[in-house]
């Protein structure tokens, strides 16, 4: 027979990997507020996909006046009632889901790309790179992020690109911070050391062994970081320099529903409810994703 | 311990320079031209070149740089555009407002952080527990903003319980400026009358502002609280009969408090940045409303003066936490 001799499956060379990757599932599943975020999350990932074609009023996102219906409170027809425009508030809030998560996205991709190289470089090389690239770290870090924000945004005048931009700016620095730590203990062990001394170069030493082992962390800080970023741009957004009507988004939504208060509060309220539900699905599931990645840490 | 503090001193020098740098950098490539802005909107452009050149916005950069950081080094922040008045003199007039919502926040944090996370540590893995932590990661994820509007609908408009916005009511004589801070100059002046209201419009935005510090006290006392309750002296307190009340309050509670001093200073910042949010939806008139409204109008000067501000602040938070901790742990001193 020929299979004898033939190359393993993929499930007999990834062996170790996948019942790895079971067990990891396993206990994620077993702990009710993970899953419970997995499924907020998904669910907000499923109305970004398919938001167009579930909204009962596509076009009230993209600014229609329809004044006969304003300000009508929750009914079947609107199950969200509807704004000063007559538009109606689960068309809107349902269809800023993308913005928002597309939004949290881009800040975040956006730092781990600047921050987790800087990173690893400052943890590994150490000495003067080191010194350079912590001291710019501190630097952002020295004010918090939203008032740093606030200030690069007036710089750069209001406007949704103009927020991620100011976020994206302030978001950087805690990836170094993060990966910095993690680099600078693996570089001396014996898995590192054993990879220098049979001549790999630096990249290569980067890419394969350091990095593998700073992902745990990262993908744990992204996944929160996640709902940090999102909440951030909404309030951006309810300053008033973040989106702007009538693109649909959350924190804008809540900025204008507030000179409606208190009578018309339906208009506040449900943007923020979906606001809430993100920041806290992805807080917890990246919660759920700490206890089986990196279960050692502890956070304040 | 010397050579420590020293280090640690001029490392935050450092930062304060870089964090002045930022704020030059980003008020000089706003595309908007401050000297039109100065101007007003009917200016003639001969009265824009005056303003230009008053305030030197026509030399070259370093030169400008050189001049910022001497004004910053006399205290000058410049001028804000709106209220017409000098930063600095903006800064300590709105600043003890802030100052009074984040100290009464912080104390709400600790006196409802505290207890709730030693509570949770004790009756680790069952309801109360689970509520708790819960509890924890909503307040994290709450937006402060909206919260503080459903705060107002319930108590404000609802219940008719507690006002709506503002420091005191119009009707209200506000007590003689000592600090600025309306809680401590009435209560100094003995106006008790002045001080409910102040209380009573103080209690929303405290509340609202204090939750992510509550929630990360209360996380950080309970982890702490569970390694305390499982050491072998309060095991010791325990076989020796000490009442479980007190072994939990004094002999655990005070080992595991260090940690959430660390928080109270980390957090100081943190809280003085989410005022931004905080002030805006309780027409609270600190520095972050101040800041917000100059951002909306286009008005820099008094924007980067909060950041330097807030950033000085958070700077020296962490350098009184980081100091503290290498007295109590002479370990750090050494390492880095």
């Amino acid at each position: 027979m020929s299979t004898a001799l033939s190359r393993p499956s993929f499930a007999e060379r990834h062996a170790a990997a996948l019942r790895q990757a079971r067990f990891f599932a396993w206990s994620f599943a077993r702990s009710p507020s993970s899953m419970l975020g997995l499924a907020i999350v998904l669910g907000f990932f499923l109305l970004a996909a398919f938001g167009p074609w579930i909204v009962p009023y596509p076009a009230d996102a993209t600014g229609a006046m329809n004044l006969a219906n304003r300000l009508q409170p929750p009914s079947t027809a609107h199950w969200f009632g509807t704004d000063e425009m007559g538009n109606d508030l689960y068309t809107r809030v349902v269809l800023a889901t993308r913005t928002s998560l597309w939004v949290g996205l881009t800040i975040v991709g956006v730092a781990t790309l600047v921050g987790v190289p800087l990173g690893i470089a400052a943890g590994y090389f150490g000495g003067v790179v080191r010194s350079v690239i912590m001291r710019l770290t501190d630097v952002f870090l020295s004010v918090p992020g939203i008032v740093l924000a606030l200030a690069i945004v007036a710089a750069l005048g209001p406007g949704i690109l103009n927020g991620i931009i100011a976020l994206s700016i302030v978001w950087w620095p805690g990836y170094v911070r993060l990966v910095e730590a993690k680099a600078l203990s693996l570089r001396n062990e014996p898995f590192v050391e054993a990879a220098r001394a049979v001549g790999a170069s630096h990249a290569r030493i980067l890419a394969v062994h350091i990095l593998p082992n700073c992902a745990s962390p990262i993908i744990v800080k992204a996944s929160m970081d996640m709902g940090l970023a999102i909440l951030a741009a909404a309030s951006l957004g309810f300053i008033g320099l973040g989106a702007k009507p009538p693109a649909p988004e959350w924190g804008a939504m809540i900025s204008v529903a507030r000179t409606y208060m208190p009578n018309w509060w339906w208009y506040a309220v449900f943007p923020g409810l979906a606001i809430y539900l993100t920041v806290l699905g992805f807080n917890l599931f990246g919660d759920g994703l700490r206890d089986i990645l990196d279960p050692k840490s502890n956070r304040g | 311990m010397l050579a420590f503090v020293l280090k640690r001193l001029a490392l935050t020098g450092l930062m304060l320079f870089g964090l002045v740098c930022i704020t030059f950098v980003v008020s000089n490539v706003a595309p908007s031209d401050p000297a039109a802005l100065a101007a007003g909107p009917d200016a003639t452009r001969d009265m824009v070149e005056t303003i230009r050149r008053e305030y030197g916005l026509d030399r070259p950069l370093h030169e400008q740089f050189l001049r910022y950081v001497a004004g910053l080094l006399q205290g000058d922040l410049g001028r804000s555009i709106v209220t017409t008045r000098p930063v600095s003199v903006d800064l300590a007039r709105y600043f003890p407002a802030t100052l009074e919502l984040v100290l009464l926040s912080m104390t709400l944090g600790v006196l409802l952080g505290v207890p709730l996370g030693m509570a949770s540590a004790v009756l680790k893995n069952r309801a109360p527990d689970h509520l708790t932590r819960f509890v924890a990661v909503s307040l994290v994820a709450l937006p402060a903003f909206w919260f503080g509007i459903l705060l107002q609908l319930l108590f404000s408009v609802h219940l008719e319980w507690l006002p709506t916005s503002g420091r005191l009511d119009v009707a209200t004589p506000p007590p003689p400026p000592i600090t600025g801070m309306i809680l401590f100059d009435s209560a100094v002046a003995g106006q008790w009358a002045t001080f409910r209201d102040a209380v009573s419009h103080a209690v929303l935005p405290a509340l609202v502002l204090s939750f992510p510090c509550l929630a990360s006290i209360l996380r950080v006392n309970r982890a702490e609280m569970i390694e305390v309750l499982s050491s072998d002296y309060v095991t010791a307190a325990r076989a020796h009969g000490v009442p479980p009340l007190r072994v939990v309050c004094v002999h655990a509670l005070r080992n595991a408090m260090l940690p959430t001093l660390a928080i109270i200073g980390l957090r100081w910042g943190w809280m003085l940045g989410s005022t931004v949010l905080v002030e805006t939806v309780f027409d609270w008139p600190g520095i972050g409303l101040y800041a917000v409204s100059a951002a909306i109008a286009g008005d820099f000067k008094p924007v980067m003066g909060v950041t330097l501000l807030i950033g000085l602040n958070f700077m020296i938070a962490n350098l009184v936490v980081d100091i503290l901790y290498g007295v109590l742990d002479p370990r750090l001193r050494t390492s880095s």
